[in-house]
């Protein structure tokens, strides 16, 4: 039976890793043709700065670019050289893209995990006292306040926070991942937290809502299930009832909800890096955008899709394995929560 | 009898069911909407005029508002902002919801092939995240409204369709529907008469609630720089603008604006609440 088990979720867990990796390739495909499709023209993008370049110049520039060669194998040209690990030099910042990805990618990576586990903590027990209390007016309260934080824009959140915490209050700097005229390898982690921690405020904010009314929605349903009410018949109180039955039920699929919520947060951190400028991926790629810096724009597109698709990856293996429950039969490789 | 008597003496209370007050509510919601987006068009060029004399002023009974640090009058400036938002998220989710109803119906009523290739599809559109995907698809168009209006009605119906799809599923395997196809009716007539009207209200709630998506990221791109020109008063590009300004106090530049945006967008999430108890047919009677 345990073997059985077994099989049946290596398999699961090969037949989504096959369609990830179909879907990343058109992701590329998709990615490419939209990037090519643009009226803007790299070549004079790359000349602008550069003075005085006679027509020969630019057309020796792009014959190296290869930009005379049909779609198709500019396509596969630029395929096989990511594949290779070479993913071109960025017009804006003339490094390569694989080295401004990994280096912005540590900030990014900071902020969204810092708002993430906030926004679950911050989530789970708004869920957990609204489920507890369902229909009092803690519950309806926090309800309207999720609601309308589900129809705030991101940035603007970030403003506001900017001139209540910044500006009116001066607790927090206005912007930079860390104190501007020092080197970096002298930054503390105390003044990186310093500086991280309105973006991230600001991300957990808008992404709490979701979990919490989500978990609410589960805790109410367990609440009111038969099991809880022979709980409270035997005479447990409410912590007890919630130790024993609440949280186990409503943890995982929390979990899950946030780890579907990757591509949501990306998106989110793009706004936030931009009000904070905060010098992560969100912020380079919206700049890459305006610049016409095309390696980059790519590069950020398919490695953001990478982590979107390794976040529903984790989301399907906690939903299909860790629950004891789930694991025998399943339609697989669908996204959850979304 | 006497159950009968005492539910109609509760309603009478209030003067009207619920059925009538969710109507008079949708229709006192459409009008705040319409009002401010007719409101946007006659606010011309020359109300929103550089006036030196009048620069940064504190919001005040004059300039509700306030005004920046041009002179111009941030009330006007705003309602004609949420006046091209209004405009924008409207043709927008007007595109993707029809998308969504015609991708949802050929997933549902089409081979299993065409299904699982709709659903990959949708995983595809999924996957990249969604700001992203509008600043590429921006990109593409060289930025402007029209990237802006491609971007947010291609990207937004893949949950429509979803839900649509669920729902022709269900339709699909009533009895009714295989007596008709027993009568001899083609599929196109079934499509037509059966099938449709049963998706319509999913239709008109989902175009109302893709509205709030549409509209927050319209100006979240306006905001980042890819969408309507500088000179548009666009709410983005207000709070964009604004952000140069905040360090010197001028806070309401971008408080008003980002709030008022905020509350159109929960008027038409309340218009769709209201819609789906108005159209779902087993609440419609409550």
């Amino acid at each position: 039976m345990k073997r059985k088990r077994l099989i049946n979720i290596s398999k699961a867990i090969g037949k989504y890793l096959f369609r990830v990796l179909t879907l990343l390739l058109a992701t590329s495909v998709v990615a490419f043709v939209l990037a090519s499709l643009s009226p803007i023209d790299p070549v004079q993008q790359y000349v602008m700065g550069a003075g005085a370049v006679s027509m020969e110049q630019r057309e020796a520039i792009s014959e190296y670019w290869g930009l005379n060669a049909p779609p198709t194998e500019r396509y596969l040209n630029w395929l096989s050289a990511i594949l290779r690990g070479d993913m071109g030099v960025s017009i804006l910042y003339r490094q390569p893209v694989a080295y401004i990805i990994a280096d912005r990618f540590i900030n990014t990576f900071a902020l969204m995990m810092t708002s993430w586990i906030l926004s679950g903590i911050i989530g789970f027990t708004l869920g957990c006292i609204m489920g507890i209390w369902r229909g009092k007016w803690v519950d309806s309260i926090i309800k309207r306040v999720c609601l309308v934080l589900c129809s705030v824009p991101t940035f603007w959140l970030g403003l506001v926070f900017l001139l209540i915490f910044s500006v009116w209050l001066g607790w927090f700097p206005i912007g930079f991942s860390s104190p501007i005229g020092i080197a970096d390898s002298d930054v503390s982690i105390w003044q990186r937290l310093y500086h991280l921690a309105l973006p991230a405020l600001t991300l957990s904010f808008i992404s709490f809502a979701n979990v919490a009314m989500h978990t609410r929605q589960k805790l109410v349903d367990v609440l009111e299930s038969d099991y809880v009410l022979f709980a409270r018949a035997r005479g447990e109180d409410t912590w007890t009832i919630m130790k024993r039955h609440g949280f186990r039920n409503t943890l995982l699929p929390a979990i899950t909800l946030q780890f579907a919520s990757f591509a949501e947060l990306f998106g989110g951190s793009v706004l936030a890096e931009n009000v904070f400028s905060y010098p992560g991926l969100g912020s380079a790629v919206s700049a890459a955008g305006l610049n016409s810096d095309v390696p980059l724009l790519l590069g950020i597109t398919l490695f953001s899709a990478l982590f979107v698709f390794s976040g529903n990856f984790i989301a399907n293996i906690i939903y299909g394995v860790v629950d004891p429950r789930i694991g025998e039969e399943r339609p697989h490789g669908q996204a959850i929560g979304d | 009898m006497d159950k009968q008597l005492a539910i109609k003496a509760s309603g009478q209370r209030f003067g009207f069911n619920r059925r009538v007050r969710t109507v008079i509510i949708s229709i006192f919601l459409l009008g705040i909407i319409i009002g401010i987006f007719i409101a946007g068009i006659f606010i011309g060029d020359d109300a929103m005029a550089v006036d030196f004399t009048r620069k940064g002023i504190r919001p005040s009974w004059e300039y509700p508002f306030g005004t920046d640090w041009l002179g111009r009058n941030m009330l006007l400036r705003t309602v004609k902002g949420l006046s091209i938002s209004i405009m924008v998220g409207t043709v927008a989710s007007a595109v993707s919801a029809v998308l969504a109803t015609i991708i949802g119906i050929a997933a549902a009523m089409g081979s299993k092939w065409m299904d699982s290739a709709i659903g990959w599809l949708i995983d595809l559109v999924m996957g990249v995240p969604h700001l992203l995907l509008l600043i590429l698809i921006a990109f593409a168009c060289g930025r402007g409204l029209t990237g802006l209006l491609t971007g947010i009605a291609v990207t937004h119906w893949t949950g429509l369709a979803r839900l649509v799809r669920a729902e022709v599923l269900q339709i699909r395997s009533q009895q009714y529907i295989t007596i008709s196809r027993r009568l001899g009716k083609s599929t196109g007539w079934i499509l037509l008469h059966h099938i449709l009207p049963h998706v319509l209200p999913q239709f008109v709630v989902g175009l109302v609630l893709l509205f709030p998506h549409a509209i927050l990221h319209e100006s979240s791109l306006s905001f980042l720089g890819y969408g309507l020109p500088p000179e548009q008063p666009a709410i983005g590009i207000i709070l964009a603008e604004s952000m140069k300004y905040l360090t010197g106090g001028m806070w309401w530049l971008a408080f008003f604006p980002g709030i008022t945006l905020v509350l159109i967008v929960i008027l038409f999430d309340k218009l769709g609440e209201n819609l789906k108890t108005l159209l779902d047919p087993y609440s419609a009677h409550e």
